[in-house]
């Protein structure tokens, strides 16, 4: 069997877990000796040979199929319409409702004949990107006929997977690794939410990377419950690793670690430092990553008068990262929506005993970890205090928790795959 | 007789080193070497020898009938003698002409006036010493806190040091109707006297100087002297107080401002009745014509004239705060290393970098700052503290 799998970032290129989950499932695929067809709006050419690559900006789009100039008519619709992208600023956004506004009428016949060179990354013109790339989904499912199944990996891709369906007719399955939902709470950028929508609906089968996930597309995108298959993300490794990283402030340390935006919940770590620290001065909290919540967050470190023990880092990369994890006595993931969360997995590798709300699908797999609801900072208080004082517990914890870490692995989650693969076109056939 | 008083304040803080929080606890050294030596060396080129040279020249031309007045923050001579001796020594022959007044201020350009009195005595004190040993026992008459900030109980407190005067801003909203160009004296200790700057004529030089959309653009020597004999017959004083980096630096050479000031002089002899004098020789020769009520502090900053600069937003009162509370055990610890940490870390502008006022005054924040934002200023600067925290910790408990 063959995967025609779309996704839009791959390691060592990626911004967030999408391309690490993306390359997990994949090395679980070829240890069952799974194939998989795995395209990319950008190939850089660095990527580890797991997959059968395809480079989206290589794909020249013939122009003369008359199909793809319907598929196209849907997708400008979704192009001049959404004008809310992620991730811009004021300045940007007005630039790219002008641009979208005056250009509205350029979709001429050259965009079928010319290659479309795309970024691959989450800028100005992601959905322009978004919607070219679900013209290379159609070319390639037009050119290739050595696949059995299409699989999308979130939002980006899911245009790419339709159209692949519409022009094979081959059955389509999209992996939901997070929705807007999470990203936004409920103030929800409606284009996307869109796209994922029409996704979830065009698809066979759904796959949620948490309970949590499932229960979001069933409730808020109407998807039937027994259309959606939980598969939770695993781990690359599970070794413990020894860090020979020191500790050089003699209070313990109690982290976050994560993008400090709305869906990680850093505002009620804050709250439950300040009632740590009342209690016990000898606790040095940190904030490490970066956000556009993150002034909201200084602000309030300084009005609760904690600046000596609260620290922020910025984002931190490569072997800060490790550094972070391993002088850390707690690690707290406070999520307000998240679809699963692999860093408190990260820490338990490092021998720290972690805290996660109960609004995480890792909370799902991981046992060996205090959950609390997110809003609820007396408990996370009472929960950090406890992890600091009490030894036992901690110690238990981290050894529970890494034989729990082992259990974890994609090789599972791609043999189940396979078995939702087999179930979807034994139902077709 | 009517006077012009030109004091010139010199000044540049130790600017902190990236300070990452992993560095706490390691890492003990905080200041940006190559970042400060380079302003240093910069402004040396662009305004301090050029200008000194420039003042020297007119002191000799005039035979001492032009003189001026200079602040030299703590901060700023350490760095001189470190960066740049050729600074120094160009200083160091000015003050030795007779005609150019040193005036004292807290060693460290620090804010501690609004805090305590010790640690604001022991850093006049360090001053004075360093003054004498720097420009041949000098011993400066006239007080100018940091920031002219000043109110009725700081300068009390100038006047129990024993200065006779003292320079301040001369904020409207303290003066109402009265006039900044008479000599007034502290409402608590009539002792002291006190000088007020004249914002309008000052500014003019110091930040309009180049702005080609000002009314008055160009300035000319004529027009400000006229302005000069504008002011009301029995006006005595024109005090014009400003930052040294005014000349070459704010304002470029290219806008003409040395040309300007190396004509002033001859203007104002020629044109007018005005004479030159310090600081010192205006607090002798007048008596004060009132005192001055000033309950709460003012300084020289921004349009408020007040101390949002520096204090006031969430991070800078608990960075303040947190500062100062470590005041009883530095004076128990007596480790010159962390006095002189302590010293640089109260200099006033890494809480002028924390200062979240963007909208009316935030560009000139923004051009003295080296930090993105506020935001980031403030977590370098707790990074620093905490890591001096544990050193103050660890030191008084030996």
């Amino acid at each position: 069997m063959k995967a025609l799998m779309f996704g839009w970032e791959f390691p060592p290129h990626i911004s967030g877990g999408l391309g690490t989950a993306c390359y997990g499932l994949i090395q679980g695929m070829n240890i069952h000796k799974q194939e998989v067809i795995f395209v990319v709006p950008k190939l850089w050419g660095d990527e580890e040979p797991v997959a059968d690559f395809v480079n989206a900006s290589g794909v020249t789009i013939d122009y003369r199929e008359r199909r793809f100039k319907k598929l196209w008519k849907n997708l400008t619709y979704l192009e001049v319409n959404s004008f809310l992208v992620p991730y811009l600023g004021p300045k940007a956004f007005k630039k790219f409702t002008d641009y979208a506004i005056h250009d509205r009428t350029d979709v001429d016949e050259s965009i079928f004949s010319t290659n479309y060179q795309f970024s691959g990354k989450y800028g100005k013109n992601l959905m322009e990107e978004v919607s070219r790339y679900a013209l290379v989904g159609a070319q390639i499912a037009r050119d290739r006929s050595d696949f059995d199944i299409i699989h999308a990996h979130d939002w980006l891709a899911y245009p790419a997977g339709i159209a692949a369906k519409e022009i094979s007719g081959k059955p389509l399955v999209v992996h939901v690794h997070a929705t807007e939902y999470d990203r936004s709470g409920e103030s929800v950028n409606f284009p996307v939410f869109e796209i994922e929508r029409a996704g979830m609906h065009a698809a066979d089968h759904v796959i949620a990377v948490s309970q949590l996930t499932k229960n979001i597309c069933v409730r808020k995108y109407g998807i039937p419950p027994d259309k959606v298959t939980v598969l939770h993300n695993a781990v690359l490794d599970a070794s413990i690793i020894t860090s020979s990283y020191q500790k050089k402030v003699p209070e313990k340390i109690v982290t976050f670690l994560g993008r400090i935006t709305y869906q990680k919940g850093p505002e009620y770590f804050v709250e439950a430092a300040k009632k740590v620290i009342d209690r016990d001065p000898n606790v040095r909290f940190v904030m490490a990553g970066s956000g556009d919540l993150l002034n909201k967050m200084v602000d309030r470190v300084a009005e609760l008068r904690m600046g000596t023990k609260f620290h922020f880092t910025g984002f931190l990369k490569g072997d800060d990262v490790d550094h972070m994890y391993a002088i850390s006595d707690v690690y707290v993931m406070p999520s307000v929506s998240e679809p699963f969360g692999i860093a408190p997995l990260e820490a338990v590798r490092h021998n720290t005993p972690v805290i996660i709300s109960k609004q995480s699908g890792v909370a799902e797999v991981l046992h060996n970890a205090i959950k609390i609801d997110f809003w609820d900072v007396d408990a996370m208080a009472d929960a950090i205090f406890g992890l600091l004082h009490y030894q036992g517990i901690a110690r238990m914890f981290t050894e529970l928790g890494a034989d729990e870490l082992k259990k974890l692995k994609w090789e599972h989650v791609a043999a189940k795959l396979v078995t939702v693969y087999e179930k979807i076109l034994a139902q077709r056939a | 007789m009517r006077t012009v008083c030109f004091y010139f304040q010199v000044h540049q803080p130790y600017r902190l080193k990236p300070y990452r929080f992993f560095d706490i606890g390691e890492d003990h050294y905080y200041w940006n070497d190559f970042l400060n030596r380079n302003v240093i060396q910069k402004v040396a080129q662009k305004c301090y020898l050029p200008m000194n040279s420039l003042l020297l020249e007119l002191i000799q031309r005039y035979d001492g009938r032009f003189k001026v007045a200079f602040s030299i923050s703590g901060t700023f001579l350490d760095q001189m003698e470190a960066y740049a001796p050729d600074v120094l020594e160009s200083f160091q022959r000015l003050v030795a002409t007779g005609h150019v007044e040193l005036l004292n201020e807290t060693y460290s350009h620090s804010l501690a006036a609004l805090k305590s009195k010790d640690e604001f005595f022991s850093l006049v004190h360090t001053h004075q010493e360093r003054i004498k040993e720097l420009f041949n026992g000098y011993r400066p008459k006239v007080f100018r806190n940091t920031e002219l900030i000043y109110s009725d109980e700081i300068g009390a407190m100038v006047a129990e040091l024993g200065y006779q005067g003292m320079l301040t801003e001369g904020a409207k909203h303290i003066l109402g109707w009265k006039s900044p160009n008479y000599v007034y004296s502290n409402a608590k200790n009539p002792n002291l006297k006190v000088l007020l700057k004249n914002f309008r004529l000052s500014d003019d030089i110091a930040f309009r100087f180049g702005d080609k959309t000002w009314g008055d653009f160009p300035l000319t020597t004529d027009k400000f002297v006229n302005w000069l004999n504008a002011l009301p017959k029995e006006e005595p004083v024109v005090n014009l107080f400003m930052d040294y980096e005014t000349f070459g630096e704010h304002q470029w050479a290219e806008t003409g401002i040395f040309d300007f000031m190396r004509h002033l002089p001859e203007a104002i002899f020629t044109q007018s009745n005005f004479t030159f004098s310090t600081p010192s020789e205006v607090v002798a020769s007048l008596s004060p014509v009132s005192n001055i009520h000033v309950p709460t502090p003012i300084s020289w900053a921004d349009e408020e004239r007040d101390l949002t600069a520096w204090l006031g937003n969430d991070m800078q009162d608990e960075a303040f705060d947190r500062l100062y509370e470590l005041e009883k055990k530095i004076r128990k610890i007596k480790d010159p290393e962390l006095l002189r940490d302590w010293g640089y870390l109260q200099t006033s502008d890494h809480f002028y970098y924390i200062c979240t006022k963007f909208f009316s005054d935030g560009s000139v924040h923004e051009y003295f700052s080296p930090y993105d934002t506020p935001y980031d200023a403030f977590i370098n600067y707790m990074n620093v503290l905490s890591d001096f925290i544990l050193r103050v910790e660890a030191a008084s408990s030996k």
